[in-house]
């Protein structure tokens, strides 16, 4: 079981929650289990060709994953964020 | 008036819907979706209750907002415009900027511009897109949409246009290419550009490259088409190919500059536009600080000002391609948004100007929609 950090630009997505749990091996595995139990989320965060989109960040415990292939071991923490984005 | 207007607001930090029954006094509604960047926020007249916001933010991707109840409840589309996985040119959508409903023989088709431009097609009302292969994998998709070029938001493909007498005859309005048309929904395309000028090219009449940023067919005379153009205000009447430059009849100190082109609901001579300063810089503002509008009443031979109740100094907003709207009560209802978060109306077809809201965020589209 993997935890997940969820930003505030996603809770409508969870319902309010910051903090999920999801399943995978991978970043990409991890974002495919969230997007089956709360659909669309994926899309908002990488897009169509799995490129992370410019303004999100996603960080395996203290490491940024820039691809989608960066793999997640049992009972990490996968944090997302909305970086920098201007005004 | 006895039915309700409601004009539908689209800002770069969310939505508002503002309602009247008489063009006088106006409730508002909102924010909906506040901090989300909303291109385009559009009504079906087809299905009344139907509602479509092109959204994204400034962090997360692009998606299309779906109300099926005149705005009381929000969803979102299950399989928003995206481009195939893998496909030859590595694109992804940045961003819808335009939605069009289909045609009235269609009911539950959509059309969608995005950026970087292509365009998808929608047959459940909004709820899923797909690419329309004619376009976004034609031979020459790159030369018309250069991945380097268009606008400092990113390039666009700004408007789709459909002839109301034949839902297979289509007009897109592009940055890069100007204006392109189908004659069989889409499967084919060519330019439609002859005598539109391009001052940003070495060949100022090329066959395409031109940034067309609005283009309406005359309601009552779908051959006319009216055109804002990056470089000129035109008019084409088909079946003729060649654009005629209205603009030139406008004041020198005024220019032909500008984002938009609204024409009359009934009378095919009568369009409204709404000038830039095109000067210098391209400070794109109210020329001298004067805002108004434009109106010409026999074709674009000549044009008269509208500025009565607009600020006659210090009036330095401008109004951007989806920000001007007009209704089809007589006479005319007219609308604008302004970049300085302010909407003002017209109830006499421009002769007399009033703001009717201020201070929302910088204001990117308005449209009239039927009331709820």
């Amino acid at each position: 079981m993997i935890r997940v950090s969820i930003p505030s630009q996603l809770i409508a997505y969870t319902n309010g929650a910051t903090r999920v749990e999801a399943e995978g091996a991978s970043v990409a595995e991890v974002l495919d289990d969230l997007d089956r139990r709360f659909p669309g989320l994926k899309f908002r965060v990488v897009d169509e060709q799995d490129r992370i989109r410019r303004h999100v960040r996603i960080f395996v415990g203290p490491e940024e994953a820039k691809t989608m292939d960066v793999p997640v071991g049992t009972g990490a923490e996968v944090l997302l964020f909305g970086a920098l984005s201007g005004g | 008036m006895t039915d309700a207007i409601r004009l539908l607001i689209g800002t770069r930090k969310g939505a508002w819907i503002y309602e009247s029954r008489d063009r006088a006094a106006w409730s508002v509604e909102g924010p909906l979706f506040l901090g989300q960047i909303i291109n385009h926020f559009v009504q079906d007249p087809r299905d009344p209750g139907v509602l479509l916001m092109a959204a994204s933010t400034g962090h997360l991707g692009p998606t299309i907002l779906r109300s099926t109840d005149g705005g009381k409840s929000w969803t979102e589309a299950r399989t928003p415009p995206a481009f195939p996985k893998g496909e030859p040119h590595g694109r992804s959508v940045d961003h819808s900027f335009w939605l069009e409903p289909g045609h009235p023989s269609e009911p539950g088709v959509w059309w969608a511009g995005v950026s970087p431009p292509a365009l998808f097609r929608s047959a459940d009302g909004g709820d899923t897109w797909a690419g329309v292969d004619g376009l976004n994998q034609h031979p020459m998709v790159l030369e018309w949409f250069p991945p380097e070029g268009g606008t400092p938001d990113g390039a666009i493909l700004n408007q789709v246009v459909i002839d109301p007498r034949d839902a297979r005859h289509m007009y897109l309005a592009t940055c890069s290419a100007g204006v392109l048309e189908t004659l069989d929904q889409g499967r084919t395309w060519r330019p439609l550009n002859q005598n539109v000028r391009c001052d940003f090219l070495p060949d100022p009449y090329p066959e395409f490259g031109q940034d067309s940023h609005y283009i309406a067919l005359a309601p009552t005379d779908p051959d006319r088409i009216w055109q804002q153009n990056h470089c000129g205000i035109y008019r084409l009447d088909r079946p003729g190919e060649r654009w005629t430059r209205i603009g030139e009849a406008m004041p020198p100190d005024v220019g032909d500059i500008g984002f938009t082109i609204i024409p009359h609901a009934r009378d095919r001579d009568t369009a409204w536009v709404w000038p830039m300063d095109g000067t210098e810089a391209w400070p794109r503002t109210s020329p001298g600080g004067r805002p108004a509008a434009y109106r010409t009443r026999d074709g674009g031979a000549s044009w008269e000002r509208q500025d009565r109740g607009f600020p006659a100094e210090q009036g330095w907003f401008t109004v951007k391609r989806q920000a001007f709207s007009g209704d089809r009560g007589d006479p005319m209802g007219l609308y604008i948004g302004t970049t300085g978060g302010e909407i003002w109306m017209s109830g006499d077809e421009g002769a007399n100007w009033r703001q009717i809201a201020a201070h929302l965020p910088e204001i990117y589209s308005v449209t009239v929609a039927t009331g709820s």
